[in-house]
């Protein structure tokens, strides 16, 4: 030992200076606050995307917004039947004008409301405001049509705003998607989990999770240049680009989300589980199957709520694989047209503020519900996945 | 045992559907790759075959995404630093907050397209017109650029970081933390000399995987700032570019003839491919490191 | 509320370091020696379970405290109370009263950076920081504000020889202190702490992961260390509280049953359930 050898932090009253009080670091402080705020962000974000994307969306959902290239006209009888209030209005008057009008001045004017309203458009349909929820939702018989339907059509003299054939379309696709990558992401990781060996998963889980590192716009190409054609030699349908299509090269994005959410899930499971049942003579695979499968079914479900939401989220893919045809139809070898794709296709020619604008963002902000809701019912399946497993370890 | 064969049949099926696409990719696209085809320009045209280069591609895609690294990495590692060294675990705050990572990763991709649109390009960039460019008749920033789309990026690739950086985080052991602060250091001293040292593989991690998903990602740039053609190069913060993630749509959807580009669609997707894959690959092997080293200390 | 009498040590009483070799290397009394910690009636609350109850004890200056108990019963826990690292847990309550060299560390104007800058501690796991041998003693020094130079590498060597360290690592300085061995890691988290040189070197169970060898040379450092810091331990092995120990505090299930002379301890208990556990009869 070295003592005797001064030190320098040697100190003649060892305890002065603790009762220095706490506060005394302000940049600590404010680094501490700093930090706090901006792991804030994450809330704000999201925050942020919900207004910003429903805002703009808000004037078709609180009906203010109008489409109708025509107003409604009053027949002349109006002047007589209607309030006078109701009338002034029409005829875009200020209540002193419209008092200092005579009724024959009034007359004139309403013929002359009449006459304009003849001459902007022929089309009956012309006064409708195709932004209300029942043209949103409802069939409806357009003029030149024999019978109502649902259709979406933004660029036409008419804008057609029927959001059902967009909902069919992306239906059509995530069905498909979820058929294909949902039994096969499954099996995979029941198989990476609990058959394969240690060694062979460090490889094979790594292996596909991949496919999560292909870009979206890749599958597309994919889909739209070498699968499309070569399914159709396979299944000889018409149209090349289909839901079909779409919904298989849908399925290549999604399996990476399902199989690592599921594997996570069985992998949590205890292997004390697996123990107990192999102890009782049963194989390998029916203790996957028997036990741990049902053990951790919250944690697949969410899986698959996982894959619902980023199937209906998924851009690229459908935009470039699915034909884009806004048609009504149960095939799914029909083209087809998705939310997103309409979303990325059309918001381009949009004018910022116009109606065709906000309704693409109303479909945006339903994406984001949808995807919202999705996310928070997984979370709750794994919460409930956590608590059982914790609640029988 | 069949169930046990079809797993298995299942595995190598989704391992096959990989291999496919890639070896596809790699068959076709290798011959067209070039050297020429990779560092020339798309100034003559950028459907002829003999002529097209990918450069203003490829610049355009290494700016938006070193743009989007300097604001994700900072807010992430920061938030990710706050959730586990500071918040308390049970605490609402931290719920919440994780909650909304957990939502942010899980919006799609297209609605941050559209988020990019309202909020940063009409309410910041109208903003900012309104407040430094009031007489001025063309819109500066109220207009697609690319500091839009790597702000919109950001946001998008956020939770990846703070996911990354927090699974590192949770590697350190927490007697390094004790240690530094039974010596006497501050938190804040604590975080800054042992922690964030230790986290950096994690946050490597983070943000070569947020670099590498969004060199990918056209939906959210679609409306924020790619351009079909530009004929120079991003000059300012406020300019459009061209994106190499875009130009396979662009070539695999509104190409004149679709045949005739097909080798240079090929070597374009190559060219992404290559770069999203390497990145994914070096980030999965330092993941893996950061887990084993974790198994190590607990 | 009754309060449970403070258990002091009689004056009359010898501290002294047992072992046949007679070159035990102090011999001081105890009561000569100044009443460093003082802890009166002090509870300690994880959210609703209690940890500690009420427990009076006073730590004396320059010899070496030994806590036993069997595991669980909190020795950790209030050896934590010394430096406030029980800050750190969530929803931890402390009632009662520490005082360290006359002032309150509970109370609102002190400084917990400052206070744990003064009592040092040594943790079960070894714990060097993931850099170099120097890097690791410097790390304290240089939150205190010393620059690299030839005082700040004095200090260094001045530690790692403190802890019985230097010969063995002088060469190597710079490369990993993860490359060490379990023991010469521990000693290495000891000259860490003694580098600031804090008053009191709190000590949990230092020696528990390490082969006996190893625990030879840390109890041979400890003896060495008490000339120049109070120092508390915490150890499950009464023989070590035996061989190094000047007075020894029972504590059983969050109490503290006995607090006297080690060799009171250890051949005549004052406590019966003290006489169950030093004769192995339980824990
Ligand atoms: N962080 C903690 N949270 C809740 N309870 C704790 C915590 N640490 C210790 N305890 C409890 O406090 C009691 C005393 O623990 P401890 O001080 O570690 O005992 P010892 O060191 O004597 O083995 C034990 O019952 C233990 O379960
Ligand atoms: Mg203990």
């Amino acid at each position: 030992m070295t003592s005797g050898t001064t030190h320098p932090l040697e100190n003649a009253d060892p305890w002065a200076g603790i009762r220095r009080g706490q506060q005394r670091r302000p940049v600590e402080w404010l680094v501490e606050r700093a930090i706090h705020a901006i792991s804030l962000s994450a809330i704000v974000g999201v925050f942020l995307i919900f207004i910003f994307v429903a805002r703009e969306a808000l004037p078709i959902v609180l009906g203010r917004a109008t489409s109708a290239s025509a107003t409604q006209v009053i027949p002349l009888e109006g002047l007589d039947t209607r309030s006078p209030a109701e009338i002034q209005k029409y005829l875009g008057l200020t209540p002193e004008q419209f008092a200092a009008l005579d009724r024959d001045a009034k007359v004139d004017l309403m013929n002359l409301k009449l006459e304009t309203a003849k001459g902007a458009s022929k089309d009956r349909d012309a006064a409708v405001n195709t932004l209300e929820w029942r043209y949103l939702l409802l069939p409806y018989q357009w003029s030149g049509y024999d019978k109502p339907e649902m259709i979406w059509q933004p660029v036409s003299s008419i804008h057609k705003y029927n959001i059902i054939p967009l909902l069919i379309g992306t239906l059509k696709a995530t069905i498909v998607a979820l058929l294909f990558a949902v039994p096969l992401s499954l099996a995979a990781a029941i198989y990476v989990s609990q058959l394969s060996s240690p060694r062979l998963k460090e490889w094979l889980k790594p292996g596909i999770e991949l496919l999560a590192g292909i870009p979206s716009v890749v599958l597309g190409f994919f889909g739209l240049l070498i699968m499309a054609s070569f399914l159709q030699e396979v299944f000889g349908y018409e149209s090349r680009l289909n839901a079909f299509v779409a919904g298989i090269a849908l399925g290549f994005a999604i399996i990476p989300v399902t199989f690592s959410i599921a594997e996570d899930a069985l992998t949590s499971v205890p292997g004390s589980y697996v123990h107990g049942a192999l102890a009782l003579g049963s194989t390998r695979w029916q203790a996957a199957w028997r036990i741990v499968l049902p053990a951790a079914i919250p944690g697949v479900f969410a899986a698959v709520v996982l894959g619902f939401g980023r199937a209906v989220g998924e851009t690229m893919v459908v935009l470039m694989a699915s034909g884009n045809a806004s048609i009504v139809s149960a095939s799914l070898f029909d083209s087809t047209r998705t939310i997103t794709a309409t979303i990325a296709a059309e918001l381009a020619e949009t004018v910022f503020g116009e109606h065709h604008y906000r309704m693409l963002f109303l479909l945006g902000a339903l994406l984001f519900g949808v995807t919202f809701l999705s996310n928070l019912v997984a979370e709750s399946f794994i919460h409930r996945l956590k608590k059982q497993l914790e609640g029988k370890a | 045992m069949a169930g046990a064969g079809i797993t298995l049949a299942a595995t190598l099926l989704i391992l096959l559907i990989l291999a496919i696409i890639l070896g596809n990719v790699l068959w076709h696209g290798l011959p067209s790759l070039s050297f020429r085809f990779v560092f020339s320009g798309a100034d003559r045209d950028m459907f002829d075959v003999n002529k097209a280069g990918i450069l203003p591609m490829l610049v355009g895609t290494a700016s938006r995404v070193i743009l989007m690294s300097f604001f994700v990495i900072p807010v992430g590692v920061i938030t990710a630093i706050y959730l586990n060294e500071y918040a308390k675990p049970t605490s609402a705050t931290t719920r919440v907050i994780r909650s909304a990572v957990n939502n942010l990763a899980g919006v799609p991709s297209i609605v941050f397209g559209l988020f990019g649109m309202g909020f940063f390009i009409h309410f910041a960039g109208g903003s900012m017109d309104r407040l430094f460019h009031p007489g001025s008749a063309e819109p500066v920033w109220n207009k697609p650029g690319i500091l839009w789309a790597s702000l919109t990026l950001a946001v998008m690739t956020m939770p990846l970081v703070i996911v990354a950086t927090e699974e590192s985080l949770k590697a350190i052991a927490p007697g390094l933390r004790e240690a530094s602060l039974a010596l006497g250091a501050t938190k804040l001293e604590t975080v800054r000399k042992i922690v964030l040292p230790q986290a950096l593989p994690g946050i490597l991690t983070g943000g070569i995987l947020a670099v590498s998903r969004a060199g990918g990602e056209v939906a959210p740039i679609l409306f924020t700032g790619a351009a079909y053609y530009m004929a120079h190069y991003p000059q300012a913060l406020t300019d459009q570019f061209m994106d190499l993630g875009y130009h396979v749509f662009v070539l695999s959807t509104q190409s004149p003839n679709v045949d005739q580009t097909r080798p240079i669609l090929f070597a374009t997707v190559l060219t992404l491919l290559l770069l999203t894959f390497t990145l994914n690959v070096v980030a999965i092997i330092i993941r893996a490191r950061i887990r084993r080293g974790m198994r190590a200390a607990h | 509320m009754t309060s449970t009498p403070k258990i002091s040590i009689p004056p009359s009483a010898e501290a002294v370091a047992p072992g046949e070799t007679g070159e035990a290397p102090q011999a001081r009394s105890a009561a000569d020696s100044r009443i460093l910690i003082e802890s009166s009636d002090v509870s300690l609350f994880y959210g609703p379970s209690q940890a500690l109850k009420r427990i009076s004890i006073d730590i004396r200056e320059r010899l070496v405290t030994a806590f036993i108990g069997p595991s669980g019963c909190g020795k950790s826990t209030f050896l934590r109370c010394f430096n406030r690292m029980n800050d750190l847990i969530d929803h931890v309550r402390v009632q009662g009263r520490i005082q360290i060299g006359g002032h309150d560390i509970y109370s609102g104007d002190v400084d917990v950076i400052e206070l744990r800058k003064r009592v040092g501690m040594v943790f079960q796991k070894s714990n060097p920081f993931p850099k170099s041998i120097f890097e690791n003693i410097a790390y304290g020094l240089r939150l205190h504000g010393m620059r690299n130079g030839p005082e700040l590498q004095g200090v260094v060597e001045q530690s790692l020889r403190g802890a019985a360290l230097w010969d063995e690592v002088k060469d190597r300085l710079h490369s990993s202190a993860l490359g060490l061995s379990g023991g010469q890691q521990q000693r290495l988290c000891i000259a860490r702490a003694i580098a600031i040189r804090p008053q009191i070197l709190l000590m949990d169970e230092p020696a528990s992961a390490l082969d006996p060898i190893a625990t030879a040379k840390i109890e041979e450092l400890i003896l060495e260390l008490k000339k120049e810091f109070t120092i508390v331990i915490v150890t499950h092995n009464m023989q070590q509280a035996a061989r190094i120990s000047d007075l020894t505090a029972f504590f059983y299930l969050g109490e503290l049953i006995e607090y006297d002379v080690t060799t009171k301890i250890f051949t005549n208990p004052g406590k019966k359930q003290t006489e169950d556990y030093v004769t192995g009869r339980f824990g």
